[in-house]
């Protein structure tokens, strides 16, 4: 069902959303960027819909709000383990299509790829969605391509226009709520973009061969190996486990998993000093192949979703799309068929 | 709500079994099924965790071997017998009897790869009728770093065992050289059906298998194990990840076959 708001009326919306919600948005963190004077696009919580950042891409994705940057996932003193207690609130999340497709990736690994992950699926379980259409693409955007530029599977949508918050709701139990506050009801269909500046070719021929092109030995030098293209990803899924203990009482502590990036040192190391993939070139190569070949050779879709963060994060402006873009000639370099 | 994917449970230490100054097994009380190749997350909480192969089983028990060379295990080897640890497993697929039974079997481990595969030499130790035959070649550095060295006499009663080591500085029993200059002497009944398992470090795996495969083993007969860093167990952390496979998931047993195109 679509409805018109305005933003007064949208902002009653969330105050009832609030009683048991909390709702998460891109917004604005002033001088919170790379570089001094920069601002930068987060998550974080909202009260009003004017917080929402909608004429920009964010930094970082939402994933933070699935899969914690830092998770507890027991508490221990010397002879007893105890978990954490589950999360009261509800979460209404604002995301654009791309990240909507993320989060089927995320899904994929933590409900289906072994055993389902106690702790992501209780925060799974409480979480809405609102897609936030996109009438242009951005930088470095490359949905189209990857398949992720419309959404379907939203509890609502919703988009600022001259003539107010067009609202495309698919939860019957918002409609009596949004009917409540509406000024005039209207078919809303969200925007979506139909094509992008920035274009992927992700050939048909790609093998784990490609592993031995010379493409690769270009990200050696230039990669250093810093992992923000790890964390501004929202289908990276990688932890590690942490122990920590309190300094008030050293036998008193938690186990946490946090937040592993496959690009940094210690990624791969094994009992007794063994580890893999030494140089970053062939880092880059495992995370592009997992990205769009070997992810999906295994749960049946392409891993990235071309929101193209990974670009706009990179110190050294390596460019993902590009590299995904090499990886015809890699293929033929490999193969032996540069005719 | 059910955590017990990463809950571990408190298990007591009922014997500690010393082969070298940094290896030991810990036998560890356990009731259930587990098979040799298996392993479980062993931790000390505020140490962190470690994933440990079982190198046997029992009713009550499964043994643990341990090298001394991080901080968790650093800090386990504090631990005595009536101590406790925390683990939770078993993962992974683990070797399968089933796979081995009726066939000409050779064994060949390297250091403390001969944890994961211990099960299997021990089960047909006892079993040598369900076998056409079996010889175990096990290589360590020194003489000193012998692992299950109580075991190697029983195994020879029942077996073809080559115990060999890289270098020695005296009279020692056993002999001296690689794993792989065993493979041409090797006296099998018959190559094209004998069934191999390969378990060491990544470089030993490689020469051992391609030795094998010189004398004439077939590929599809050959079974490796492949040592990753499993954070998780479960196939959630990613460490382990190698192209589609995730090893703590759909190994760490491979059948050679399939293990060989796995490349980090």
């Amino acid at each position: 069902m679509g409805y018109i708001l305005n933003t007064k009326e949208v902002n009653e919306v969330f105050q009832n959303w609030k009683k048991d919600s909390v709702i998460y948005a891109p917004i604005l963190m002033k001088n919170g960027g790379a570089f001094s004077d920069t601002d930068s696009v987060h998550y974080g919580k909202i009260q009003s819909i004017d917080e929402i950042v909608f004429d920009q891409k964010s930094d970082f994705s939402f994933k933070e709000i699935l899969l914690p940057i830092s998770e507890t996932l027991f508490y221990f003193t010397e002879d007893s383990v105890k978990e954490p207690e589950s999360p009261v609130k509800q979460a209404i999340v604002f995301l654009r299509s791309c990240d909507l497709h993320a989060v089927k990736r995320l899904d994929t690994m933590y409900l289906h790829n072994g055993a389902e992950d106690p702790y992501y699926k209780r925060l799974r379980e409480r979480v809405k969605f609102v897609l936030m259409g996109c009438k242009d693409s951005f930088e470095s955007c490359f949905c189209v391509d990857m398949g992720t530029n419309r959404s379907d599977d939203y509890h609502a949508s919703m988009e600022l226009w001259e003539d107010g918050v067009r609202i495309d709701n698919k939860n019957p139990e918002w409609d009596e709520l949004f009917a409540a506050s509406c000024t005039k009801q209207a078919d809303v269909t969200p925007s979506y973009v139909t094509g992008t500046e920035t274009q992927v070719n992700i050939p048909d021929s790609l093998s784990l061969d490609v592993m031995k092109s010379s493409m690769w030995k270009h990200y050696d030098s230039r990669c250093i190996n810093c992992g923000r293209c790890n964390f501004v990803c929202p289908t990276c899924t990688c932890f590690t486990m942490q122990d920590i203990f309190y300094t008030d009482n050293g036998k008193v502590g938690e186990r946490r998993r946090v937040w592993a990036s496959c690009m940094t040192d210690g990624f791969t190391d094994v009992a007794g000093g063994g580890s893999y993939r030494q140089n970053n070139g062939q880092r880059m190569r495992f995370k592009v192949l997992h990205k769009v070949y070997d992810y999906k050779k295994r749960n049946g879709i392409h891993m990235c979703v071309g929101c193209g963060r990974c670009d706009d994060v990179c110190p050294e402006y390596i460019s993902f799309s590009h590299c995904i873009n090499q990886l015809e000639g890699a293929m033929k370099e490999v193969t032996g068929n540069e005719s | 709500m059910n955590h017990k994917e990463y809950l571990p449970f408190r298990s007591e230490i009922k014997e500690v079994i010393r082969h070298t100054d940094i290896e030991y097994t810990f036998r560890m009380a356990y009731h259930g099924d587990v098979k040799p190749g298996q392993f479980f997350e062993v931790s000390i909480p505020k140490f962190g965790e470690a994933p440990i192969s079982v190198s046997g089983t029992r009713e009550d028990s499964v043994d643990l071997t341990i090298r001394r060379v991080g901080k968790v295990t650093g800090e386990i080897f504090e631990r005595y017998q009536g101590d406790s640890l925390f683990l939770r497993g078993p993962y992974g697929n683990g070797f399968d009897i089933e796979n081995f039974r009726g066939k000409e079997l050779l064994v060949i481990a390297g250091g403390t790869g001969l944890s994961p595969v211990k099960g299997v030499v021990d089960y047909f130790s006892s079993h040598m009728e369900e076998t056409k035959g079996m010889t175990l070649i096990a290589g360590f550095k020194t003489p000193k770093d012998i692992l299950f060295l109580e075991d190697f006499g029983k195994w020879k009663q029942a077996m073809e065992v080559i115990l060999t080591v890289d270098c020695a500085d005296d009279d020692t029993a056993c002999q001296i050289g690689l794993v792989t200059q065993y493979i041409p002497k090797l006296k099998l009944k018959n190559k094209e059906e004998t069934t191999a398992i390969v378990v060491g470090p990544p470089a030993m795996m490689r020469f051992t298998t391609q030795g094998l495969l010189d004398i004439g083993l077939k590929e599809e007969n050959i079974w490796i194990s492949h040592e990753r860093k499993m954070c998780c167990g479960i196939g959630k952390c990613g460490h382990c990840k190698i192209d589609d496979t995730y090893v703590c998931l759909d190994g760490p047993v491979f059948p050679f076959t399939k293990g060989r195109k796995l490349l980090d």
